[in-house]
């Protein structure tokens, strides 16, 4: 099948504006007749939430945490971008939207880049209006820092804090309105199933991970805010409880997803001390403002005190090969070269995984304290992990798995190709390609959420008649059937291996084999091995308690049964795309000095997978992609 | 990083099956735990091996480990969050103990927390003090400019310093009476403090005080015990300005 995204047609400048005024706008006093599900209350969720609620829609809010303000959108740190040009440097929309198009490889809808570049300007002034606290100067105005894979000056920032700034303001509306009563939020709840009925998304099927009884919810439009899926590979800079589950479940019924080997690493993580290691944990790119990344030029030189190694000895590789943009070079770029370094034997710390990140420069050029100021959590966080000071001596960093920009398929309205199935922030594959820019993932979730679900679901509900399907419809009670079996079978295996030792298994395979470099061999042996792994799990787990109390085990084996088929699907999809592309890297598709081939002749499409079983192979929906405002052109950060 | 030394530990645990159940001490053993092991980490060891033996593992809340979420929620040796200055429990690792040591491990108590099970309670009522006026009344899209208002930067600094709350409630859990302030004051400062905030501030602070109250917090007998719980540290500053605002307020 060939996918329409039903982007507006004509200049791309009036594109967002047209597009809004030929929406069907829902009468005013019609609104709270129609109900609408939100699950997930990160930046995305509860932006949406808020919004919806306050304009008179009803909205029942979940999210798996014991409260909204928790969501993985809070360990954001480094900033969001916006086309403010404040700093006066040459930014505008359509140069946020060219950094955006190019970042991503040429593999992003331009009219869905071109709204978010748009509406990024909003972004900033709504935060500023809730009392998020962004960083200012002397004179009192809104502050910028520089984030890879730009030549401007247009991220917004509060300390190293601006995800978790940004959240708390998105939930503080998301809380006026449960206080005003347009929102119900039902927090510790997991959504283990979407309802469709006739071919349209009519509710959820939760687990109450505190009783754990199975509730049934029914409304005139679904929509998933639930994250990404990154925790695939076990170790990420995720946190433990983001899964794909809710996308996957929604993909089982029907919902295609789109792109799911677009995955990005990121370049400055700290890097992994042991096999108990149950997380990686993040420092912002915007280290990389300031900080040189080098290792030794000479092997023998690894395991010296790096104050030991001259200057001379050290191989300053990104400056060295990408001189306009040094250490800002765009993340997968910059994680490949590392993981090339460490290939090459010339990694540091533990394990030889790891290069330096290093202040001594900026700290000589600006002070100590003005790179305490600047980053001084960050630091303060370093030296919690890995007890070394990081004003005193390089820190060490590694590339980690951080952001899927892979996701359910959406048109430009962000409905699934299920009617009523919205999908909103990282869950969603739209904007960023096949590579994401730092700081622009905030700007996406917030631009999804307030400024543009707002506008195109009315366009969708003025279609239905609101409360035609209820929870006492008999799809309900077989959703609800059917995950009490599911979760009855994981009790009952009573095997020899816990739920963690699988989800490792997995990770370990994801990691070597549909990690930073894919090649043909080890995706053959990822398809193979997968399977396997998840037919062990089926008969070997062991889970222990019941299902109708708080029980930790069962929802994380929840998580990783659907990982263990996803897997599978993120590594055919890697199989499939005979070209790198963004963080998709092909070995077999390179160019002479090493950097990603893409291949615009049969590749320039957005790939959406059908399920069609377990067993089965799934079914590749291709939509094409064209480019008209931004041209076609070979990525270059040299 | 195999080459290290392992410590063997004493865990004392608390463990309650659900609200009704009265909840006991029990003793578990911690092997092979290297410093590099988060406090987390250790306690996943131990679930490890519960599990395979067929018994209940500890639950406890946590999700993002990195010290930002606040969902993380234990008293470690009578100290919320460890007692390890500016850490929560999920930042906290094991190089911070012995090899031999004996660890106490217990849900935060409040009367405003109660608990669900183990080390998990329920901070809803934290939820609902945001909700009685933690905001301000924008509305999404119709507001001015970013730079309409200019914020001198000390002002935006002290803010900020407010709004690194992460929510947890060790200030509650250290606080003898069980009081909210430094929670509610961190962020009726916040707003407070930024010119955005100020037109709600007389509603704002009676409200969310009196949410706080109702949810059955303590009052504050100034022991300064939630600033030497708290893992941002969140100054007691805080609690001074809300209720400086809480007197203008009654003038209003
Ligand atoms: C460490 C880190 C640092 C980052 N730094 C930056 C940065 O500096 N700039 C930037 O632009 N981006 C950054 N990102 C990316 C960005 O933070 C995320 O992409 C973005 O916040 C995702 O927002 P979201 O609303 O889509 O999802 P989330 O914030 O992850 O929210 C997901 C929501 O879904 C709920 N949920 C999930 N599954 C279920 C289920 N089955 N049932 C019920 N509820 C469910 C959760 O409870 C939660 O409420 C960073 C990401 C990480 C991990
Ligand atoms: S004030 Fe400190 S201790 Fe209290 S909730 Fe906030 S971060 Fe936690
Ligand atoms: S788990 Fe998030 S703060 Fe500890």
């Amino acid at each position: 099948m060939i996918l329409d995204g039903k982007c507006p047609t004509g200049p791309i400048e009036k594109s967002w504006d047209k597009h809004r005024f030929d929406l069907k706008l829902v009468n005013p006093s019609n609104k709270r007749k129609y109900n609408i599900i939100m699950v997930g209350t990160g930046l995305a969720g509860a932006a949406a939430a808020a919004s919806l609620g306050e304009l008179g829609y009803n909205v029942q809010a979940f999210c798996y945490q014991d409260s909204p303000r928790r969501a993985h959108s809070i360990a954001a740190q480094g900033g969001i971008n916006a086309a403010k040009n404040y700093p006066s440097d040459g930014d505008s929309i359509l140069r946020l939207m060219y950094d955006t198009i190019k970042g991503g490889d040429f593999r992003a809808r331009e009219a869905d880049v071109w709204r978010l570049s748009q509406v990024s300007n909003n972004i900033i002034d709504q935060c500023v209006a809730q009392g998020v606290p962004f960083a200012r100067d002397y004179a009192g105005y809104l502050d910028n820092r520089s984030f890879g894979g730009a030549q401007v000056s247009r991220t917004f920032y509060s300390r190293g804090l601006t995800g978790q700034q940004l959240l708390l303001g998105a939930y503080s509306a998301l809380s006026r309105q449960i206080k005003a009563g347009t929102v119900t939020m039902h927090t510790r709840r997991e959504m283990l199933d979407l309802v469709v009925v006739d071919g349209v998304a009519k509710g959820i099927t939760v687990r109450n991970l505190v009783s754990g009884e199975l509730e049934s919810y029914a409304a005139d439009a679904v929509c998933l805010a639930t994250g990404g899926y990154v925790n695939v590979f076990y170790l990420s800079t995720n946190a433990k409880g983001c899964s794909v589950t809710a996308n996957w479940k929604a993909a089982k019924k029907g919902a295609f997803f789109a792109n799911p080997c677009y995955t990005q690493i990121h370049p400055t993580c700290i890097p992994q001390a042991g096999e108990y290691q149950s997380k990686l944990t993040l420092m912002s790119e915007s280290l990389r403002n300031d900080g040189r990344i080098w290792v030794p030029k000479k092997k023998e030189d690894v395991g010296k005190l790096p104050a030991e190694i001259a200057d001379a000895d050290r191989d300053y590789y990104l400056e060295r090969k990408y001189p306009s943009f040094g250490n800002l070079a765009p993340r997968d770029i910059s994680s490949r070269s590392a993981k090339e370094a460490c290939d090459a034997g010339l990694g540091v710390g533990p394990g030889g995984r790891g290069v330096y990140l290093d202040f001594a420069d900026s700290i000589k050029r600006l002070s100590e304290d003005t790179i305490r100021e600047r980053y001084g959590n960050l630091f303060e966080m370093y030296e919690k992990i890995t007890d070394e000071n990081g004003y005193k001596r390089p820190m060490r960093i590694y590339p980690a798995p951080h952001y899927a920009m892979g996701g359910l398929w959406v048109d430009y309205n962000l409905m699934s190709n299920i009617p009523g199935l919205f999908v909103l922030g990282e869950a969603n594959f739209s904007v960023h390609g096949a590579n994401r820019l730092g700081a622009s993932a905030l700007m996406q979730g917030l631009s999804d959420g307030y400024f543009v679900i707002p506008y195109t679901i009315g366009g969708y509900l003025v279609t239905v008649k609101p409360g035609a399907v209820t929870a006492d419809h008999p799809e309900f009670k077989k959703s609800v059937d059917d995950v009490k079996a599911t979760n009855n079978k994981f009790l009952s295996i009573n095997g020899k291996k816990t739920v963690t030792e699988f989800h490792r298994e997995l990770g370990k395979v994801m990691w070597n084999n549909v990690g930073m470099a894919r090649s043909k061999e080890s995706l053959t042996e990822a398809i193979k091995v997968i399977p396997q792994i998840r037919d062990e799990f089926w008969k070997n787990v062991k889970v222990s308690g019941t299902g109708a109390e708080l029980n930790q085990q069962l929802e994380n084996a929840g998580r990783v049964a659907d990982f263990l088929e996803f897997g599978e699907l993120l590594a055919r999809d890697a199989m499939h795309r005979e070209e790198s592309c963004g963080g998709h890297f092909r070995v077999e598709h390179q160019l002479p000095d090493g950097e990603a081939m893409r291949n615009d002749a049969d590749f320039s499409y957005v790939g959406a997978w059908e399920y069609k079983g377990n067993d089965k192979e799934p079914e590749l929906h291709k939509e094409p992609l064209k480019f008209e405002t931004i041209h076609l052109a070979v990525r270059s950060y040299k | 990083m195999s080459d290290h030394k392992t410590m063997t530990l004493t865990l004392i645990v608390w463990r309650q099956k659900n609200a009704n159940d009265p909840g006991k001490f029990a003793t578990y053993t911690a092997t092979n735990i290297t410093e590099h092991h988060s406090f987390l980490e250790m306690l996943d060891c131990v679930n490890e091996d519960l599990i395979l033996a067929g018994k209940e593992p500890i639950v406890f809340d946590h999700d993002c480990r990195e010290g930002i979420c606040g969902m993380c929620s234990q008293v470690i040796n009578g100290a919320p969050h460890g007692g390890q200055d500016r850490t929560t429990v999920c930042q906290l690792h094991m190089r911070k103990f012995k090899d031999g040591d004996t660890i106490y491990i217990e849900p935060w108590r409040a009367r405003a927390f109660p608990i669900i099970r183990d080390l998990i309670v329920d901070r809803a009522a934290l939820d609902t003090i945001i909700q009685a006026g933690g905001y301000t009344s924008c509305h999404t899209g119709g507001v001015p400019d970013g730079n309409a208002v200019l914020i001198p930067k000390p002002i935006a600094e002290e803010a900020t310093d407010a709004a690194e709350c992460i929510g947890c409630g060790a200030c509650v859990a250290g606080c003898p009476n069980g009081a909210a302030m430094l929670f509610t004051g961190a962020k009726v400062s916040q707003l407070a403090l930024l010119p955005q905030g100020k037109a709600e501030a007389v509603a704002r602070v009676k409200n969310m005080t009196a949410a706080m109250a109702e949810c059955g917090f303590g009052n504050c007998s100034n022991h300064y015990e939630c600033q030497a719980a708290c893992p941002k540290g969140i100054n007691v500053k805080f609690i001074a300005r809300m209720n400086r605002e809480f007197l203008k307020a009654q003038f209003a």
